[in-house]
């Protein structure tokens, strides 16, 4: 009887995700410069639930969808602890939300991530989206991918999505860093200049 | 010992960057650059920048042009490469050429990227792009790219499809087919 529900547990589960994964085929869905991105609960690396509304100070939130796989996320990552050291006192902590499924990718599993935490020194939430329904919600469609919110009275609007910097290769020939230019701005009160840019990053694993 | 192995990585070096500026004279030669990856162990890899890379994407010679991006690091990139190798051999007659563009890092064009090509003997035409401007070229291949790999473009003349996904063989076919 208990195989039987575990089975049919398993079951359901690999039905929501695959029902998921076909509605999902259609580019273009996700958050637009402008929308209000729900607040979710995910699970972080200490096994706590992590949600946005956890930090009553915050001025607003530096999400990035990044992984252990990936070799681009894994050249921003001293990046993405520079920001968190730069912006968490100035109200914008990042938060770090692991998109790929860990069937496909073994190597992003929770024990890989909390790995890959403790040897970079992650200084901020790396969460993971189980049963993967939040990336799409942001409308990430790859590691790594920026999204600056900004806390307002009506919730949390998206103000800039996409690239950290325009280097990857080489952090000390990058011209123009997009997301602290965007923290900047919100923090000085200003729009967002450059709201959207593009950068090569790995597929999210479906 | 350690010396050699610097002077050698330098010389690479350099003989790459001499490559990325003098990719113009070869271009037309890759028939000759195939020959050349059979008999020597180095292969030749054509690198370029957007603006040399970008009249791959602008050949109006009545030939459908298969041109997919890709890395060896990218786990489903690797799993379809077959598939475009299969297309490229199987529609050769056809007027069908698939160019395979790596965004492998170029640190390891030598270590990673050339090794691969070999093992796997990949037929395909493939080639290097290398600039980290990606939010300048990125919209340039196509404004709907996000950027995540891997992606293909589908064009002939004047008439292309960008495609921000995985093929199968069939699927890959079929959409060859609709040129």
């Amino acid at each position: 009887m208990k195989k039987t529900i575990k089975f049919l547990s398993v079951a359901i589960v690999v039905l929501c995700v695959s029902a998921f994964t076909i509605n999902n085929s259609e580019k273009g869905d996700g958050y637009k410069i402008g929308d209000i991105a729900e607040d979710f609960s995910l699970k972080n690396i200490d096994g706590k639930m992590v949600s946005l509304a956890d930090y009553k100070d915050a001025k607003g939130y530096i999400v990035t969808f990044t992984c252990n796989t990936c070799p681009y996320a894994v050249m921003y990552e001293d990046r993405i602890i520079d920001l968190n050291n730069k912006y968490a006192d100035k109200g914008y902590p990042v938060i770090a939300i692991m998109p790929n499924n860990t069937d496909v990718k073994p190597g992003d599993n929770l024990a890989a991530m909390k790995q890959r935490a403790e040897d970079k020194g992650f200084n901020f939430p790396y969460l993971i989206d189980e049963g993967q329904k939040v990336y799409p919600k942001f409308g990430a469609t790859k590691t790594p991918h920026m999204f600056v919110l900004q806390k307002t009275k009506n919730g949390n609007v998206v103000k800039y999505i996409g690239a950290i910097d325009d280097n990857y290769k080489d952090p000390s020939a990058v011209t123009t860093k997009y997301v602290e230019e965007a923290v900047d701005a919100l923090l000085d009160g200003k729009e967002v200049k450059e709201t959207e840019t593009k950068a090569i990053g790995c597929s999210i694993k479906v | 010992m350690k010396l050699n192995v610097l002077i050698i990585a330098i010389l690479l070096t350099v003989g790459c960057s001499n490559k990325k500026k003098s990719t113009d004279v070869s271009i037309e030669t890759s028939a000759e650059i195939i020959k050349e990856h059979t008999l020597k162990s180095d292969i030749e890899l054509e690198i370029y920048d957007f603006e040399g890379f970008e009249k791959f994407l602008n050949k109006k010679d009545d030939k459908i042009y298969v041109i997919n991006f890709w890395a060896t690091w990218c786990a489903p990139c690797v799993k379809e490469l077959p598939y475009f190798e299969k297309l490229n051999s199987e529609y050769e007659e056809k007027n069908v050429e698939v160019i395979l563009v790596s965004l492998d890092f170029p640190h390891l064009y030598d270590s990673k990227l050339k090794p691969f090509i070999e093992k796997k003997k990949l037929k395909s035409k493939v080639i290097a792009l290398d600039d980290v401007d990606m939010n300048t070229w990125i919209p340039k291949v196509d404004e709907s790219w996000s950027g995540s790999l891997p992606a293909t473009i589908i064009y002939k003349n004047d008439n292309s499809k960008f495609f921000e996904q995985s093929f199968t063989y069939e699927e890959l076919e079929k959409e060859v087919k609709q040129f």
